[in-house]
């Protein structure tokens, strides 16, 4: 079943029984299915992001959800054999159209890496990347303010103010990572898509990375993949459940916590999987 | 502390191994310093500035390796302008670009190469090049000497290249990257130091080869005037001297020996501290 | 694909927790009733000296909830039970307080003389055994249509307890020499009333725990 609206049981509300209306759509999905190959791995995926919230992806491994997050910023391209059915629009325009710019998507919709990736260069490099080859700044001083204002948005301005000249690679785990999402922040996309990005992170570092995403859902729309249902059930406005290729059931977060619909979203969620 | 039988069986056997590699390992070490030695001692004997500048003379009456140094150099340089770019280009193809069976045909060459004897090598040119031109060349001394340095390149520069992490690539087309801009801005200065070492290895192999410069470059006993004239080479003038019938030409070929060695490792040395790992 | 998980064993353990909770709570409104009834001051003291057995229950199933809770993170389904357990323990050891104060008042209204068919106070003392009993059964199956049926009933001790209100009013009115009799009695209607109301809150509470569905303050519109 793959239902392309959300559908909430009512808060009940005392003073005002309402319903939260929900914010457009940033990113939408049609009939997506996705081919390694002979191999299907995405059957027919309909759904909707909307606009400044964040969406978590969760399911067993192997059950196509960050095979799903990488359709939506095309990365699964550079894997060599794979095919794209059906459309992912963003803001209307189809991104896989034939002569679609992949590279102003990826400007559009930035990536965090489920182990963190930092370019062996200095902290002011790493950020300064994706503003250099995309040209986004005109004079030395610019790019150091937007280097700045992304390292201040990514909370690790404080920590490497005094070192920015420094290897990349000299950072802990945690401030890698928040590295990592500072130089995506730094060409200011409008879309963020995280991959697990505090599975490798130990829980003070996780919990920075979570009240991060908090912060950054004021501006941003998130998606977030996850094997923490927990992480999911603390940080993500909608939650989406995944098994074999198929998205099962798509619901406000408390919704699929606390009476999810599909009794396969139930099992899982209750671990009452093999 | 009482030690079971099948204990001290165990520790037995490993102290045994252990002296084993130890020995082997001294006996690889030993027999590399002996010959450093006995080059060194042999070879300072008539090590002297005058040596070092001056052109071969007849017997008894001194001379000298200048424009043996002066040619090696400058093949080394030309087979290094022709092979490096060349080798890289190659290895990066291979890895970054190559798919299907032309890659697959262009690493199986690579790869057959070699393993070709570096005077099959210089017949070749002189087949081709020397005969063409109708004389020895430092041109084609230069190209032959290349020729053997590409493949070495381009298989370490494509293993050291497959060894940079795929997430690293990943991170920057995530930024909006072009894949030439991946391979050339963050790739390749990954891969730098492991590519270094590979031009590095080639260039040593390079240096000592002898017997592809005999049909190609032939050898001279003056300072080179131009490239599309014979060349000296420090090999070619140890080998003449070393078969030569006067002690006082074996002297100078031990000294040429130690120059050639000096100047092998400088350029080892020399290399490790510019592509030093400073990220 | 079912796996056997250890939640499994202390949500069974929880259940039998709270069901002997219920049980303690049904035998003790059935027990007052009779001493009521029967005029039996043995068995009301019986119920009585019980109590703290009853709260020790209570206090039990708290603590199996918390760890359940913070150990355990229940989602869905298990959430909803865990959640409804810790909210019905209270309200089963409230029953049993008021049987409790049935007993007590049946002590006290043995000294004072009869009355002949006791109004119909047993008749609501029937109604509220038999809705706690159902409740606890609907509880035990996760029926949400038994519970729902049950909360229908409440009307009926409702306008019984009406009844017998204006009754004994009437009689304290007419007959002052035996208003402390009456007065007690009409104490005792006050508590299996209120009994009827916590059964019906105990089947609010399944039919959320069945169904998602939070039914409460929402009489009339079942």
């Amino acid at each position: 079943m793959s239902t392309p609206t959300v559908k909430m049981t009512p808060k009940f509300d005392i003073r005002n029984n309402s319903v939260p209306k929900l914010r457009p759509a940033k990113i939408s999905v049609r009939h997506l299915n996705f081919f390694y190959g002979r191999n299907q791995a995405l059957h027919d995926i309909s759904m909707e992001l909307p606009e400044r919230m964040v969406t978590a992806f969760i399911g067993p491994s192997g059950c196509g959800k960050t095979t799903f997050l990488r359709t939506l910023n095309r990365m699964n391209d550079v894997i060599p054999g794979t095919r794209v059915e059906g459309e992912v629009l963003i803001d209307g325009e189809s991104t896989y159209a034939p002569g679609a710019d992949v590279v102003e998507l990826r400007r559009k919709v930035g990536m965090v890496f489920q182990k963190s990736n930092p370019f062996p260069k200095s902290i002011f490099d790493n950020v300064a990347y994706g503003l250099r080859i995309n040209r986004l700044t005109s004079t030395r001083a610019e790019l150091a303010e937007r280097v700045e204002e992304a390292l201040t948005n990514a909370a690790l301005w404080s920590e490497v103010k005094d070192r920015l000249n420094s290897s990349a690679l000299g950072l802990s785990g945690g401030q890698q990572q928040r590295l990592c999402i500072a130089r995506a922040l730094a060409i200011r996309p409008e879309v963020i898509l995280m991959d697990e990005p505090a599975s490798a992170l130990d829980p003070i570092a996780t919990s920075k990375i979570e009240e991060l995403i908090f912060d950054l859902k004021k501006q941003y729309t998130i998606a977030i993949v996850t094997h923490n249902m927990q992480q999911a059930a603390r940080v993500s406005d909608f939650t989406a459940f995944f098994l074999l290729g198929k998205l099962i059931e798509v619901n406000t977060t408390e919704t699929m916590f606390t009476a999810p619909e599909q009794k396969l979203t139930e099992d899982y969620i209750t671990g009452r999987f093999g | 502390m009482k030690l079971s039988r099948s204990d001290r069986i165990r520790r037995a056997t490993s102290t045994v191994m252990t002296s084993l590699t130890a020995l082997c390992t001294v006996a690889a070490i030993g027999v590399l310093a002996i010959i450093l030695f006995y080059i060194a001692r042999s070879g300072v004997r008539s090590l002297n500035l005058h040596f070092l500048i001056e052109t071969p003379k007849p017997v008894g009456e001194g001379g000298g390796i200048g424009n043996a140094i002066v040619g090696s150099a400058l093949l080394l340089a030309l087979s290094c302008i022709i092979g490096i770019p060349v080798g890289i280009s190659t290895g990066v193809y291979l890895s970054e670009v190559g798919r299907g069976w032309f890659a697959s045909v262009v690493r199986f060459l690579v790869d057959t190469l070699t393993g070709i004897p570096s005077i099959v090598t210089g017949v070749f040119i002189y087949a081709v090049i020397v005969l063409r031109m109708k004389h020895f060349s430092a041109y084609a001394g230069g190209i032959a000497l290349a020729l053997i340095m590409i493949p070495i390149v381009a298989r370490t520069t494509e293993e050291m290249i497959k060894l940079v992490p795929h997430s690293l690539r990943e991170g920057a087309l995530a930024l909006g990257a072009p894949q030439w801009r991946v391979t050339l801005g963050v790739v390749l200065p990954a891969a730098a130091a492991g590519i270094a070492t590979g031009v590095m290895l080639a260039i040593a192999r390079v240096s000592g080869e002898t017997a592809p410069l005999l049909f190609t470059a032939f050898g001279s006993r003056f300072f080179p005037d131009g490239l599309d004239r014979p060349i000296a080479s420090l090999t070619v003038q140890i080998y003449n001297y070393a078969i030569s019938p006067y002690d006082e030409w074996h002297a100078q070929a031990w000294a040429a020996t130690l120059v050639l060695m000096t100047l092998i490792l400088g350029i080892n040395v020399t290399v490790r501290f510019f592509t030093r790992k400073k990220f | 694909m079912e796996v056997h998980r250890h939640l499994d064993e202390e949500l069974d353990t929880l259940r039998d927790t709270v069901l002997r909770l219920g049980g303690e709570a049904e035998t003790a409104l059935r027990r007052a009733m009779h001493a009521l009834v029967d005029r039996d001051v043995t068995v009301a003291r019986e119920v009585l000296e019980h109590d703290d057995a009853v709260d020790a229950l209570e206090v039990e199933v708290d603590r199996q909830c918390i760890d359940i809770f913070v150990l355990r993170q229940p989602a869905a389904r298990d959430l909803r039970f865990v959640m409804s357990v810790a909210k019905t323990a209270p309200l089963l050891e409230r029953i049993a307080d008021h049987a409790c104060n049935i007993a007590r008042s049946a002590i006290d209204l043995a000294q004072e003389p009869e009355l002949k068919n006791h109004i119909r106070i047993g008749e609501m003392g029937e109604i509220a055994s038999s809705m706690l009993a159902a409740a606890l059964d609907a509880f035990t199956k996760s029926d949400a249509n038994a519970a729902r049926e049950i909360i229908k009933r409440d009307a009926e001790i409702n306008d019984l307890y009406n009844d017998v209100f204006s009754e004994l009013i009437g009689m304290m009115v007419t007959a002052p020499a035996t208003a402390t009799r009456d007065a007690r009695l009409l104490l005792v209607a006050k508590h299996l009333e209120r009994i009827g109301d916590y059964v019906t809150d105990i089947s609010e509470l399944t039919v959320y725990m069945a169904e998602a569905a939070i039914i409460k303050h929402q009489r009339g519109s079942v």
